[in-house]
Order: structure tokens, then C-alpha cells, then sequence
């Protein structure tokens, strides 16, 4: 073994963790409004607006503009590309607010899936190239994180040991070039819940996958106490018949990443794919109470389940702004509550009556 | 990636865990007394005492007829295959002994290092034939645990990626038919102190090792909450100039843990290598004070380091006996302390004094 050339000096390691730290600290946890426009087309189609420059930039206005307490709350928002440069209707940038605010500000940096020849249909993701003039550019203009996701998926033969290297290297190649310019890379490696595969199984997949990614990023010399993980939870497959209670998600969720996720690594930032809003918080606040140890901050980086209700406030018109900013700031303190394990939802009798419903963890 | 099928079921995971968990409960360490024929020699020669199966029943005998002192600092007893077999002088087998102090009774299983063809000196560790017939035997025999020792060296090209490669997997074949036989596996990966390389080398060569390591036991499905670790601590070379206190030692280790071994493994036990018995407690005890997060507990599985004054005192006269076996217990109850943070030491100041000298853990 060559003799080791460090990859960050001490300065630079000290910067990235303590990024990484403030975007989850208190409960904190991140605002996921990187939707490409692609993917705006799809949310404003379904609240029948016209997915347009301006309609994008007025729904992430409302969003960015409430109260300065939102920042109890939230410790990190990923922006796409486009919305890096929008300003509010005063001139003023929407990253500035959102610093102003205390709330660091991140970027998507992947540019999408393409196909792996040879597998059943699985993929891996695009975006090294000039990816380092990009971060740099990026760190200039006011991110101080990044994210990139990677997407497997269960299915037969799937997800392959060919996918789960490629994407786990293409993660790590990622998360070593964003260190290099400042940025905390976060590090997604979403097993999607397609499928009619049950929890264990998909609790089998994830541990595998997480396994290969934390080889990857030590093979790659990653600084982990400078990343943050933002996995998939343990969940049955949507079309699995079996129905799971959130104290079962959570030890499932729970015990893999404690099977593969290092200590050094500060937060897990769970997405929060197709979950509905209080699912995705009650899910969370299970984990949250999990008895098994958790050295990293558990909390969230979601995207439709903090937004959904306010979209639908919104209807894209401008008079529903008030409206629009409580269902946000509704959903955002009720997930700071679950990334505590406080949360109590309407119905529940608190945290004793979850307690009893986790199945020691040996089973698992 | 097919469906996974379940290497154990969950009494054969509660079974392992609940032995694991016994040995490292709190203030609690191993003794590591599987020397082999050819090791004793060594001890015994220096001493002056011939190495006849009579003498290292005696020695052994000396060490098992510690009193209930050891009860709250011993929670292993490693043995050697010829040891398990022998019995005190009134014909109480030393197994028996151990387990009637609610130790739990482990056994040496690798069968030494051979050479790995076109390296630098390189081995890996032989013992994987018959293995589970072995296994299944001692565990009849009142074996819970077993050892398993891997060798590496740090030197201008080495470990090499094969060494690494090489005794990953061969610790994690090992693991894997441990547990199928009810027995707990201690994983030992020693990077050897051999050397004139400073301690930031050491911390890399480890993290790459231990990496490896968990990488290969994920791979061969070894239940982790069912093993321990044994490394070694993170120390320069033996040949290094440069001199480092026991707390830059202790930041460097807990780092170098954090960094690779998942908070699933229930317990980290260090080897002593060539430290001195006083050396491996404080530097157990910096490990315990060190300000980082640490979800395993971190505890010891000594040799030398509990064993050299006993020895010294027995010189193999009987009427040394009583006296031998007191330096033992002196020093099992200095590292149940160490284990807990708490030994004060000989000469040292205490726990203010100490406290400062922790550089932030960034630098490492």
C-alpha cells in the first residue's frame, strides 16, 4: 500500500463538518426543492398549473419567503439549478434569503440516470464530467452542499451486483470531487419501493447496497464525518399485501443502517419517495424512538411529502400565499418533532403506546 | 440479487448476541490465554521454565485460580485447544472453573500464518478445513467464543490489496461457520507495530483494513450484533521517533473505529501487541475518556499486557503461586477500570489534566 496522500487538509475537513452538522442540527432537517422541470411538470400538472419559469419561481417564492422560524426547523434546502439563480419579486436572490435565514443552501448536481447494457433495465447516473468546475462554480455562488442520487431497484435479478458497484463507485467519485471544493456531498443511494417484495427483503437489498456505497467512499478516501446519507426507509414494496406498522419500519430501518453505517457519518436524512406527509413523519418519529443505538442525527430531506398539502393550497394563485405557507410550515415543524421522536399526532396517545410495538430486534 | 436466504434463524441470533453482549458487559474485558505450544516457549523460556504440558498446565492453573475478584473484569477466558481439555489439581476442569465464575469460556481455532506467494513477506491465516466440525465439537465441550488472528505489516508496499483482500475474507468464512455452530467469532485483523511508520500511517492502513474487513463480513452474511472485533489500537511504529501521548493515541483509534466498524458490533476488545502491561491501560483508558461519540464498547483482550507481571512473579515455583495469581488480578481490575474510563493511573494526574490533551478530532 502506497503511503496515503491525504485527500483534505485540516482547514478543509473542519469546514465540511461543521456544514454538515449545522444542516441537522436540533432536529433540523432539509427541504428537498430540486425537482428538475421535468419533474415540476409533474406536481403542477396535478394542481392543474402551467409549468412555466414564472409559475416555478412564485411556488418556490412562497415557500423560501415565510417566517424566519422556519429555521427551528429546517437546516438545509437543495435547490435545482435554475432556482440557484431566481430572485424573489423584489430583486432579491433566493439563495440570500435562504442564508439570511440560517438555512444552508444545496444543489443537485446529478444530470440523470442512463441505462446499464446487459441488466434488466437498470441504470446508473450521469454527471462526473466537469464536475469539479461545476462544484466550484456552484460554492462561489452561495452552495455549500450537494446531492446526487442514485436509483436501484428490486425486482428479478435486480438490483444486480453490476448496478450496485457502478452506482455505489459513481456516489463515491461524486462525493470525493464535491469535498474537494467545499461542498458536503449527500449521498443518496435510493432503493425505490416498486415492487411487490416484502420489508425483509427490502431490508436484505438496503444493507447490501449501503454496504457496497460506505466501501466505496472509504476505497475513494471520502471524509465521512463531511457527508451525509440520505437513504430510502425499510418498507415493504407498494404492491406487497402485507401492511407494516411504523415501529416495524423503524427496527427494520434502523437495523440496517446500524449493520452499515459508520459512526463518523453525522446524519441520515431520509427521503421519503412515495410516502404520504403524515406517513413519512410518523415513520420518521418511530425511527426516532427506536430503541436500537443510533449514533447519527435520524432526520429528513423531503421533497413531495413537505410540500404536497402546500401545492395544493397554492393552486398557483398568488391570493393563496398565506395559505400556502402554514400547510409548509405545518408539515416542516411536525417533521422537526419526529426527528426528536416528540412527534404526537392527533389519535396517538404519545410515544408509551409506540414503545410497546417493537419486536426485539433479533429478529431482524 | 436473488432473495436472501437467512444464514440464521432468530434464536440463533438472540443465542449469539446474548454471548457477545456478556463478554463486553460493562468494565468487563478478556483474558487472552490461547498461547500456543510454540508461544509459550517463548514466555517460559524467559522465565526459565521448561515448556512441558505439565508447566503450562500449572502456569494456566495460576491464572484460573484468581477468586471472585475477577468476576466484574473478566467477561472471556481465550483458551488453546490443549488447555480446554485440562483439568486443576484436584481434577476440576479449567473449563469448569471459568464457567462457574459466569465467564464465558472462547477457543483459539486459526491454525497459524502461512505465506502468500509474490508478496513482501505477506501471509494470510490457515484453519478453515473441518472447520464446522471443530466448532461443533468445542461448543459442545463448553466453548461459546472463538479467535481467529489475521496478520498484516505496514512496510514501503505493504499491506498490499491482496494481503487485505486475502485475510478479509478468510476472517469472514471463518465468522460465518462460527455462527452456524452457535459460536460467537472475534475478528482479529492485526496490523503488526513493526515498523518506523508514524501514527497517521497506522490510522490509514487501519481504516483501510478494517473497511475491508466489514466489507467482506457483509458480503458472507456474518450477523454482526454476534461477533466482536479485536484490532489494534492505533500506535506508531515501534521504530518511530516521534513520541505520541495516550490520549492523541486514544483520538486516533476511536477515529480510525468510527470511520469503518458499524455501531451493530457490540464490542470492540483490543490486543495489547507489544505494549507494556501499564501502556495498554492508559492507553484503554484515554480510548474510554476520548470526547467522540462511541456506540461499541471498548474494552480489552490481553495477553502479555495481563500476564507479564504473573508470570515474572510465578517463575514456576509454587510457592509463588498465590502471589502470581494477586499480579493478575491487579491488573484485570486496572483494566475493568480503563474499560469504564476510570483508572487513574501510576503518577498521572487524573481526568482534568488528560481532558485537554485531545486534539480535535478533524486533524486525524
Amino acid at each position: 500500500m502506497a503511503h496515503r496522500f491525504p485527500a483534505l487538509t485540516s482547514e478543509q475537513k473542519k469546514e465540511l463538518s461543521e456544514i454538515a452538522q449545522r444542516i441537522v442540527a436540533n432536529g433540523k432537517g432539509i427541504l428537498a426543492a430540486d425537482e428538475s422541470v421535468g419533474t415540476m411538470g409533474n406536481r403542477l400538472q396535478r394542481i392543474k398549473v402551467e409549468n412555466t419559469e414564472e409559475n416555478r419561481r412564485q411556488f418556490r417564492e412562497i415557500l423560501f419567503t415565510v417566517d424566519n422560524s422556519i429555521n427551528q426547523s429546517i437546516g438545509g434546502v437543495i435547490l435545482f439549478h435554475e432556482t440557484l439563480y431566481q430572485k424573489d419579486s423584489q430583486g432579491k436572490l433566493f439563495r440570500n434569503i435562504l442564508k439570511e435565514k440560517g438555512i444552508v443552501v444545496g444543489i443537485k448536481l446529478d444530470q440523470g440516470g442512463a441505462p446499464l447494457a446487459g441488466t434488466n433495465k437498470e441504470t446508473t447516473i450521469q454527471g462526473l464530467d466537469g464536475l469539479s468546475e461545476r462544484c466550484a462554480q456552484y460554492k462561489k455562488d452561495g452552495a455549500d452542499f450537494g446531492k446526487w442520487r442514485a436509483v436501484l431497484r428490486i425486482d428479478n435479478q435486480c438490483p444486480s451486483n453490476l448496478a450496485i458497484q457502478e452506482n455505489a463507485n459513481a456516489l463515491a467519485r461524486y462525493a470525493s470531487i464535491c469535498q474537494q471544493n467545499g461542498l458536503v456531498p449527500i449521498v443518496e443511494p435510493e432503493v425505490l419501493p416498486d415492487g411487490d417484495h416484502d420489508m425483509e427483503h427490502c431490508q436484505y437489498v438496503t444493507e447490501k447496497v449501503l454496504a457496497a456505497v460506505y466501501k466505496a467512499l472509504n476505497d475513494h478516501h471520502v471524509y465521512l464525518e463531511g457527508t451525509l446519507l440520505k437513504p430510502n426507509m425499510v418498507t415493504a414494496g407498494h404492491a406487497c399485501t402485507k401492511k407494516y406498522m411504523p415501529e416495524q419500519v423503524a427496527m427494520a430501518t434502523v437495523t440496517a443502517l446500524h449493520r452499515t453505517v459508520p459512526a463518523a457519518v453525522p446524519g441520515i436524512c431520509f427521503l421519503s419517495g412515495g410516502m404520504s406527509e403524515e406517513d413519512a413523519t410518523l415513520n420518521l418519529n418511530a425511527i426516532n424512538l427506536c430503541p436500537l443505538p443510533k449514533p447519527w442525527k435520524l432526520s429528513f430531506s423531503y421533497g413531495r411529502a413537505l410540500q404536497a398539502s402546500a401545492l395544493a393550497a397554492w393552486g398557483g394563485k398568488a391570493a393563496n400565499k398565506k395559505a400556502t405557507q402554514e400547510a409548509f410550515m405545518k408539515r416542516a415543524l411536525a417533521n422537526c418533532q419526529a426527528a426528536k421522536g416528540q412527534y404526537v399526532h392527533s389519535g396517538s396517545s404519545g410515544a408509551a403506546s409506540t414503545q410497546s410495538l417493537f419486536t426485539a430486534c433479533y429478529s431482524y | 440479487m436473488p432473495h436472501s436466504y437467512p444464514a440464521l434463524s432468530a434464536e440463533q441470533k438472540k443465542e449469539l448476541s446474548d454471548i457477545a453482549l456478556r463478554i463486553v458487559a460493562p468494565g468487563k474485558g478478556i483474558l487472552a490465554a490461547d498461547e500456543s505450544v510454540g508461544s509459550m516457549a517463548k514466555r517460559l523460556s524467559q522465565i526459565g521454565v521448561e515448556n512441558t504440558e505439565e508447566n503450562r498446565r500449572l502456569y494456566r492453573q495460576v491464572l484460573f485460580s484468581a477468586d471472585d475478584r475477577v468476576k466484574k473484569c473478566i467477561g472471556g477466558v481465550i483458551f488453546f485447544h490443549e488447555t480446554l481439555y485440562q483439568k486443576d489439581d484436584s481434577g476440576v476442569p479449567f473449563v469448569r472453573t471459568i464457567q462457574d465464575k459466569g465467564i464465558v469460556v472462547g477457543i483459539k481455532v486459526d491454525k497459524g500464518v502461512v505465506p502468500l506467494a509474490g508478496t513482501n513477506g505477506e501471509t494470510t491465516t490457515q484453519g478453515l478445513d473441518g472447520l464446522s466440525e471443530r466448532c461443533a465439537q468445542y461448543k459442545k465441550d463448553g466453548a461459546d467464543f472463538a479467535k481467529w488472528r489475521c496478520v498484516l505489516k505496514i512496510s514501503e508496499r505493504t499491506p498490499s490489496a491482496l494481503a487485505i483482500l486475502e485475510n478479509a475474507n478468510v476472517l469472514a468464512r471463518y465468522a460465518s461457520i462460527c455462527q452456524q455452530n452457535g459460536i460467537v467469532p472475534i475478528v482479529e485483523p492485526e496490523i503488526l507495530p513493526d515498523g518506523d511508520h508514524d501514527l497517521k500511517r497506522c490510522q490509514y492502513v487501519t481504516e483501510k483494513v478494517l473497511a475491508a474487513v466489514y466489507k467482506a463480513l457483509s458480503d458472507h452474511h456474518v450477523y454482526l450484533e454476534g461477533t466482536l472485533l479485536k484490532p489494534n489500537m492505533v500506535t506508531p511504529g515501534h521504530a518511530c521517533p516521534i513520541k505520541y501521548s495516550p490520549e492523541e493515541i486514544a483520538m486516533a483509534t476511536v477515529t480510525a473505529l468510527r470511520r469503518t466498524v458499524p455501531p451493530a458490533v457490540p464490542g470492540v476488545t483490543f490486543l495489547s501487541g507489544g505494549q507494556s502491561e501499564e501502556e495498554a491501560s492508559l492507553n484503554l483508558n484515554a480510548i474510554n475518556r476520548c470526547p467522540l461519540p462511541r456506540p461499541w464498547a471498548l474494552t480489552f483482550s490481553y495477553g502479555r499486557a495481563l500476564q507479564a507481571s504473573a508470570l515474572n512473579a510465578w517463575r514456576g515455583q509454587q510457592d509463588n503461586a498465590g502471589a502470581a495469581t494477586e499480579e493478575f488480578i491487579k491488573r484485570a481490575e486496572v483494566n475493568g477500570l480503563a474499560a469504564q474510563g476510570k483508572y487513574e493511573g501510576s503518577g498521572e494526574d487524573g481526568g482534568a489534566a488528560a481532558q485537554s490533551l485531545y486534539i480535535a478530532n478533524h486533524a486525524y
